[in-house]
């Protein structure tokens, strides 16, 4: 299966910072250092890491939106548009604008502010359908939001209210809707479930996968919750200060974690009829404007060696799917 | 039985609007619990399921409409509206919020010894600062002199308990503790609550909507639903072996972090939230699997089960059986 893929998106090398001008003395914060991906047509990719890991840089970045004080420091990003791979870092202002909705949307976290809140939810529909589609008139925007609200089972006079009258779960399917509506090949979602209740998180992540079953496109997905990764991710990428550790198939990320970092993180967590002791990943996470030599969780890691507190060790292939980034495995990898 | 809080039909109801068009509100809607010393009793339910009022009724943020609140067997006087008192204490949800960002984390702790003399020098003071710091797993030359933006959220968690601890309370009200630190970092705020119930038999009323860090940490459960407690018993009862079609779901909901346990089964979303609280009957008939005519007239009983109280016409005959 795995020789069949198409690669829709792929990262060389990239590197992204924020640089900060404070009184003369520079502030460099490297939220996006080195990150290689390739992403695959018809999957659900999914990030996970602590808050301050720069994930949300990150998909600002493959997104094509870098807006200062965030700069593209270094590396190249590709999207694979009409069967052929476009460098989009250089694209003018119009060709990005262009590629939004149609070729890839983006589902932000707090949908009260996709909305405008003194106009009627059909009125943000026009705005962003009617800017990428040549209709002759209004009404046929409609019909092409009204198609995709029943299709996914949304009551039919959602356009016609405004944004304060739906719950916040409601307003969430309507956000992801509106950023399905032009069938994107990518859609990037930025913790689109977090701030919703569980059950009302359940039935957004239910759509979102039955919009990805629909449109068989790619979903590049990050939140915090293991949960959520293990219920909707085809693959993982574990990133942590502002590099990806590990990136393998969900099962095996679950089934046999290799750095030490992803061991934390699902050993962390609760589970039901398993009331064992559970620890916590030690320390804090580092800050991105001062990183520590070497590897980056070498002071939180409880198997730290030498090597580790000197050199950032490389990425390494254990299989075809499973990437890590540790000098522990690196070591038994390599005898 | 050593009760150290009780709740006997406690209700709130808001009004809203003005004198021509009121809507009456009942956020808490007669619930009865209670808390015994040396134990960690969780409230959970989805937003505006009420247990956010319920613990602000208790703390004397918000007035009682009807009903009862007794510490120690005993009912609260008008004089002491207020309960955070040296034997209750609260620890809110947002870390960031709950200190001032331009003033020094330790200045609260001075402000707590002082209003409550728990010491007489200013070095007793610190060094009672400094045992209760330690508690938590920081120490006073951590704190001292520093500002809130100096921490990280799963720190100031972790300062606003030692805080908190500083009177000796019996009980910590703690409401969402856990849900804005982040997820690798959640398990130390959780099993400090363990530590202090099992080591200085503290009490603490754990309210989320985290199911998972419920069943881990507390001894016992009551699940709320619009207003009304519809299940409540032993957290081994209630989240192993639910019985009310709520908390079926509920638990359902729950993502769990293991690729096979995928969902399998479809959910349907709540209609409008007003109209659930509105509703005669029960308030999950509108959404629930096994509904059947009554509930849609009459309130459901209380049935007991075993040890589990269970808020749900299916159970009736049971009881009576």
């Amino acid at each position: 299966m795995a020789e069949s893929k198409q690669v829709v998106l792929r990262t060389e090398h990239l590197k992204s910072f924020y640089i900060l001008d404070m009184q003369g003395t520079q502030k460099v914060v490297k939220a996006v250092n080195d990150v290689n991906l390739e992403i695959y047509e018809n999957e659900v990719y999914s990030i996970a890491g602590e808050s301050g890991c720069g994930k949300t840089t990150l998909l600002k970045t493959l997104f094509n939106e870098i807006v200062p004080p965030q700069r593209l420091v270094d590396g190249k990003l590709y999207y694979r548009i009409n069967s052929e791979e476009v460098d989009v870092t250089t694209f003018s202002a119009e060709e990005k604008r262009r590629l939004r909705m149609e070729y890839i949307s983006y589902i932000p976290q707090g949908s009260m502010s996709v909305f405008n809140p003194v106009i009627k939810i059909k009125g943000t529909y026009e705005d962003f359908i009617g800017s990428h589609v040549e209709v002759k008139n209004r009404d046929e925007i409609f019909a092409i939001a009204r198609e995709r609200i029943q299709e996914l089972g949304l009551p039919k006079n959602v356009l016609d209210v405004y944004p304060h009258q739906l719950s916040g779960g409601m307003r969430q399917r309507v956000t992801i809707a509106l950023a399905s509506s032009l069938n994107p090949q990518i859609m990037i979602g930025d913790e689109p479930t977090t701030a919703l209740d569980v059950v009302v998180q359940r039935g957004v992540i239910q759509m979102l996968k039955d919009i990805q079953k629909k449109l068989k496109n790619t979903i590049i997905m990050v939140t915090h919750d293991m949960g959520v990764h293990a219920n909707i991710a085809d693959r993982i990428g574990i990133m942590y200060a502002g590099k990806i550790v590990e990136e393998a198939p969900t099962e095996k990320i679950f089934d046999m974690p290799l750095h030490p970092y992803t061991q934390f993180l699902i050993n962390s967590l609760p589970k039901f009829g398993d009331k064992t002791m559970r620890e916590s990943v030690p320390g804090s996470p580092p800050s991105l404007a001062d990183l520590p030599t070497g590897c980056p969780f070498h002071p939180r890691c409880p198997h730290v060696k030498d090597i580790c507190r000197e050199k950032m060790p490389e990425t390494i292939k254990v299989d075809a799917e499973h990437k890590v980034a540790c000098w522990l495995v690196e070591e038994e990898f390599n005898g | 039985m050593d009760k150290l809080l009780e709740a006997n039909n406690l209700t709130k109801r808001f009004s809203q609007g003005n004198v021509i068009s009121r809507a009456i509100l009942t956020a808490v809607d007669n619930i009865n619990f209670y808390i015994k010393p040396a134990e960690i009793f969780t409230l959970a339910g989805e937003s505006g399921c009420g247990k956010t009022t319920t613990a602000k009724m208790i703390l004397g943020f918000e007035e009682v409409t009807s009903g009862q609140l007794l510490r120690n067997g005993e009912p609260q006087t008008d004089k002491e509206k207020a309960w955070i008192t040296e034997g209750v204490q609260a620890i809110f949800q947002d870390p960031f919020s709950t200190f001032n960002p331009m003033r020094r984390v330790d200045a609260y702790f001075h402000e707590t010894v002082y209003n409550f003399k728990l010491a007489k020098t200013r070095k007793d003071a610190i060094d009672w600062i400094d045992q209760k710091l330690q508690l938590v797993g920081l120490t006073y030359q951590d704190v001292a002199g520093k500002y809130p933006s100096e921490f990280s959220g799963g720190q100031l968690q972790r300062i606003s308990i030692a805080r908190a601890l500083l009177t000796d309370p019996k009980l910590i009200i703690a409401d969402e503790p856990v849900s804005m630190v982040d997820a690798s970092l959640r398990m130390s705020i959780v099993n400090l609550f363990k530590q202090l119930r099992d080591e200085l038999g503290v009490s603490i009323l754990y309210i989320t909507h985290d199911l998972a860090t419920a069943y881990y940490v507390s001894d016992r459960i009551a699940i709320m639903f619009r207003g009304k407690i519809v299940e409540m018993g032993s957290v081994e009862d209630v989240l192993m072996n639910p019985r009310h079609p709520y908390s079926k779901l509920l638990r359902d909901s729950i993502p769990q972090a293991d690729p096979k346990l995928r969902w399998d089964s479809r959910v349907t979303l709540a209609e409008l939230e007003h109209e659930e609280y509105s509703r005669k009957g029960c308030r999950f008939a509108g959404r629930c699997p096994e509904v059947m005519d009554i509930c849609k007239t009459v309130v459901p009983p209380d049935v007991r089960i075993d040890d589990v109280f269970v808020h749900c016409h299916l159970y009736e005959e049971l009881e009576e059986a």
